[in-house]
C-alpha cells in the first residue's frame, strides 16, 4: 500500500528485480518470520493435529512406545454425538448462552451509556466494573462459593426462600448461577467496548434527537442502540465464544459438573474424556466441533446484525 | 455543569449551547462551558430559549440523578464481593452472616493466610505466577514488536498473507487447540511442570500485534524514511527509534497481556502436576477442590489465598488504568 514511498523514485534507476520479487523490504520477512514460526507451531500445526486426531483412535500411551492407533474415520463424532453427557453439556452451554448473552448486552450498554455522561465519581464507577474482569476467575469463585454455600449471606437474606438443595448444588440452579456469575465477571470489558463504541457516535445525532424533543431513553434507543451495532456483534460474538469456552466456573463452583451433569460443560467433557481419560481422539473431535459451531454462529451473527446497518 | 444552568441571555441563533450541554463525557469529567453563538437574535427569542433551556437542564438533571443511582447500585453489586472476601479472609472463622459483611475489629487475624501459606507456599506459587506472567509478556512483547513493525511500516510480498495469518489466530477459539497442544507440549516434548510450556501456547498473540501494528501505522512513514536515509539498518530503526515512541503502547499491550496469563486457570491447571511449579491460582484450586466439604469452614484460608492471588492484578491494574482503557483493547481476547 505505502510501496509507492520508496519504490517510484528509486526504481526509475535500479534494476527492481528483486524488489518486484520480495517487494521493497525483504528483510519484512526476517521480522515477521518469528512470529510466523511460532503461528505455524502453536496455532496452524495443532489445528491440523486436531483434526487429524480425530479420525483416529488415538489414545495417550507410553512415550516411546509403540501402539496402534487405528483410523476410524467418523467414529468419534459419531460417538461425541451420541453421548448423553455432551448432549447434557450442550444443553447447559445454550442454557448460559440464553441467560449471558442478553443481560451482557443490555446491562453493559446502559451502564456505558451512564458511564458516557458527565458524572461526579465518573472514573471509580468505571473503575469498580472492570475490577472483577481482571481480577482472577479462581479468586472470584473462591468468593461466590462462600457467597453461595449452603450457609452462605445470599441463603441467610432469603431465608425461607432459599432454594433446596442449595444453590450450586441444585441441579436447576447450578448453570443459572454459572452464568451470572460468567456475566457479573465479563462485564466490566463489555462495558468497556461499548464505551469505546459510543466514543464514535456522532455528537450531532445527539442534537438533532434533542432538537426533535427526545428524552434521554428515547435518544437512547434512537440514536446509541443503532450507533453501537458493530459492537454488538462483537460483544454477542465474544460472548458466545466464552459461552462455548467455559471450563473453570463448573469445574470449581460446582465441582467438576454440578449433580448429575447439570452444570458439565463442553470444555470440561473434553477435560474428562480427552485428558483425564486419555482418549485424545475423541476430545478431539469435541473440539473440532465446538470451534465448527462456535465460528459458525459468529458468522451468522456477522451476518445478520451487519446486514441491517 | 452549573455553568450551564444559566440561560443564554445573549440571544443564540444557532442550538450551540446545546451541543455542549448533554455529550460531555468524552475525555474527562470537566464540563466545557457552552459555546455561545455571536449576538444575533432579539430579546423574546432569548427569553423562549431560556425557558427551553431550563426544561432541558432539569429533565437532564433528573436524567444525570437516574445514572447516578444506576451506576452505584451497580457499583456496591461489583465491588461487594471484593470487600467480602477481604473482610472474610480476616475473620478468625469467617462468618456467613450479614453481619459478617462488616468487619468487626475484635475479630480481625492474619491467621488465614498464615494457614494458606503453609499450605500452598505462596511465595513459591506467586513466584510461578509471576515466571509464567512475564514469559508470556517478554514473547508477546518481542514477536509482536517485530511483526507490528514489519506490518506497519516495511513493504514486502506477501504482507497481506501475514496479516491474514495474524486474524486468523483470533477467531480460531482455544478448545480446537486444547488438546493437541496438550498431546504435543506434555506427550511429545516432555514440557509438563515446565515454565517453557505454560508459556509457549500464548506467545502467538494477534491481540499485541494488532496494537502494535496500529501504533506504528499512526507514526508519519518521514521519520522512519529520515533513518533510513541516515544509513540506519530496519533493526537499528525498530530499537532506536520506533521502540522509543512506541512506549504507551508497550504499555497498553503490557496490561492486556498480563491479565492473560495471570488470571489463566485451564493451561496450567492442564500441564502442572507438581505444586511446586503451579502459579497460584492453580494451586489455589486444587485447594479448593481437595478440601471443599471436608472442613467445617474452610473459607478462611480459600479466601485469604484469593485475597492474595486478586490484589496485584487489581493493583497493577488501577495503576495503569489510563492505557488499560485505550480503545484498541477491543481485540483483546484471545477465544
Amino acid at each position: 500500500m505505502a510501496a509507492a514511498t520508496d519504490a517510484g523514485p528509486e526504481g526509475q534507476y535500479r534494476t527492481p528485480l528483486r524488489q518486484r520479487l520480495f517487494g521493497v523490504h525483504p528483510i519484512g520477512y526476517a521480522f515477521a518470520g518469528p512470529y510466523l514460526i511460532f503461528w505455524l507451531a502453536l496455532f496452524a500445526f495443532p489445528i491440523g493435529f486436531a483434526v487429524y486426531m480425530s479420525f483416529f483412535d488415538w489414545f495417550f500411551a507410553a512415550p516411546g512406545a509403540e501402539v496402534d492407533r487405528p483410523f476410524v474415520g467418523l467414529d468419534n463424532y459419531t460417538e461425541v454425538l451420541g453421548d448423553p453427557s455432551v448432549r447434557r453439556a450442550a444443553l447447559n452451554a445454550l442454557i448460559f448462552i440464553v441467560i449471558n448473552v442478553p443481560l451482557t448486552v443490555v446491562l453493559a450498554m446502559v451502564l456505558a451509556y451512564a458511564l458516557n455522561q458527565a458524572l461526579p465519581l465518573r472514573t471509580f464507577f468505571r473503575a469498580s466494573y472492570y475490577v472483577p474482569y481482571v481480577t482472577a476467575s479462581v479468586a472470584m469463585i473462591a468468593v461466590w462459593l462462600w457467597l453461595f454455600s449452603g450457609g452462605g449471606l445470599i441463603n441467610q437474606l432469603l431465608g425461607p426462600l432459599s432454594p433446596d438443595p442449595s444453590w450450586l448444588v441444585n441441579s436447576f440452579w447450578a448453570m443459572p448461577v454459572i452464568a451470572l456469575f460468567a456475566t457479573w465477571k465479563q462485564l466490566g470489558f463489555y462495558v468497556l467496548l461499548y464505551l469505546a463504541a459510543m466514543q464514535n457516535v456522532s455528537d450531532e445525532l445527539y442534537d438533532a434527537a434533542k432538537v426533535d424533543g427526545a428524552g434521554v431513553v428515547r435518544r437512547f434507543w434512537t440514536v446509541t442502540v443503532p450507533g453501537v451495532r458493530s459492537a454488538t456483534t462483537l460483544v454477542v460474538v465474544l460472548a458466545i465464544i466464552i459461552g462455548a469456552n467455559f471450563f473453570t466456573e463448573p469445574y470449581l463452583l460446582t465441582g467438576g459438573g454440578g449433580p448429575n451433569g447439570a452444570s458439565v460443560s463442553p470444555v470440561l467433557i473434553m477435560y474428562q474424556e480427552g485428558i483425564e481419560q486419555g482418549n485424545a481422539g475423541y476430545g478431539a473431535a469435541i473440539g473440532v466441533l465446538l470451534a465448527a459451531v462456535v465460528m459458525i454462529i459468529s458468522a451468522i451473527n456477522q451476518f445478520v446484525l451487519e446486514e441491517r446497518e | 455543569m452549573a455553568t450551564n444552568t444559566d440561560p443564554p441571555t445573549d440571544g443564540p441563533t444557532t442550538t450551540d449551547h446545546r451541543t455542549t450541554t448533554d455529550r460531555t463525557g468524552r475525555g474527562d469529567d470537566v464540563d466545557a462551558p457552552a459555546v455561545r453563538a455571536p449576538d444575533q437574535g432579539t430579546a423574546r427569542e432569548a427569553a423562549a430559549e431560556g425557558r427551553e433551556v431550563q426544561t432541558l437542564v432539569r429533565r437532564r438533571t433528573r436524567a444525570r440523578m437516574a445514572g447516578f443511582v444506576l451506576l452505584s447500585l451497580g457499583a456496591i453489586l461489583f465491588l461487594f464481593p471484593f470487600w467480602y472476601m477481604v473482610v472474610g479472609s480476616l475473620q478468625t472463622e469467617p462468618d456467613p452472616t450479614v453481619g459478617g459483611a462488616f468487619p468487626d475489629p475484635a475479630n480481625i487475624t492474619l491467621a488465614n493466610y498464615a494457614d494458606i501459606n503453609s499450605r500452598l507456599d505462596l511465595l513459591r506459587t506467586l513466584f510461578n505466577s509471576g515466571v509464567f506472567t512475564g514469559g508470556v509478556i517478554v514473547f508477546t512483547l518481542v514477536l509482536g514488536l517485530l511483526a507490528g513493525y514489519a506490518l506497519a511500516v516495511l513493504d514486502f510480498r506477501g504482507k497481506g498473507l501475514v496479516f491474514s495469518v495474524v486474524l486468523l489466530s483470533l477467531i480460531v477459539p482455544f478448545q480446537l487447540l486444547m488438546i493437541p497442544l496438550y498431546v504435543m507440549i506434555v506427550r511429545t516434548y516432555g514440557l509438563a511442570d515446565s515454565y517453557l510450556g505454560m508459556i509457549l501456547p500464548f506467545a502467538v498473540n494477534a491481540t499485541a500485534v494488532f496494537i502494535f501494528r496500529q501504533f506504528f501505522r499512526s507514526i508519519p512513514r518521514d521519520l522512519f524514511d529520515a533513518a533510513r536515509i541516515d544509513g540506519a539498518s530496519e533493526l537499528q530503526i525498530l530499537l532506536r527509534l520506533a521502540i522509543p515512541i512506541a512506549r504507551p503502547a508497550i504499555l497498553t499491550a503490557i496490561i492486556v497481556t498480563f491479565i492473560g496469563p495471570w488470571n489463566e486457570f485451564l493451561w496450567p491447571f492442564l500441564i502442572t502436576k507438581q505444586q511446586t511449579m503451579q502459579p497460584l491460582a492453580v494451586a489455589l484450586a486444587n485447594y479448593i477442590t481437595t478440601i471443599a466439604g471436608r472442613a467445617a469452614n474452610p473459607f478462611g484460608a480459600i479466601l485469604a489465598g484469593a485475597t492474595v492471588l486478586a490484589i496485584p492484578a487489581v493493583v497493577l491494574f488501577l495503576a495503569f488504568q489510563r492505557y488499560f482503557l485505550q480503545s484498541d483493547i477491543g481485540a483483546g481476547i484471545k477465544g
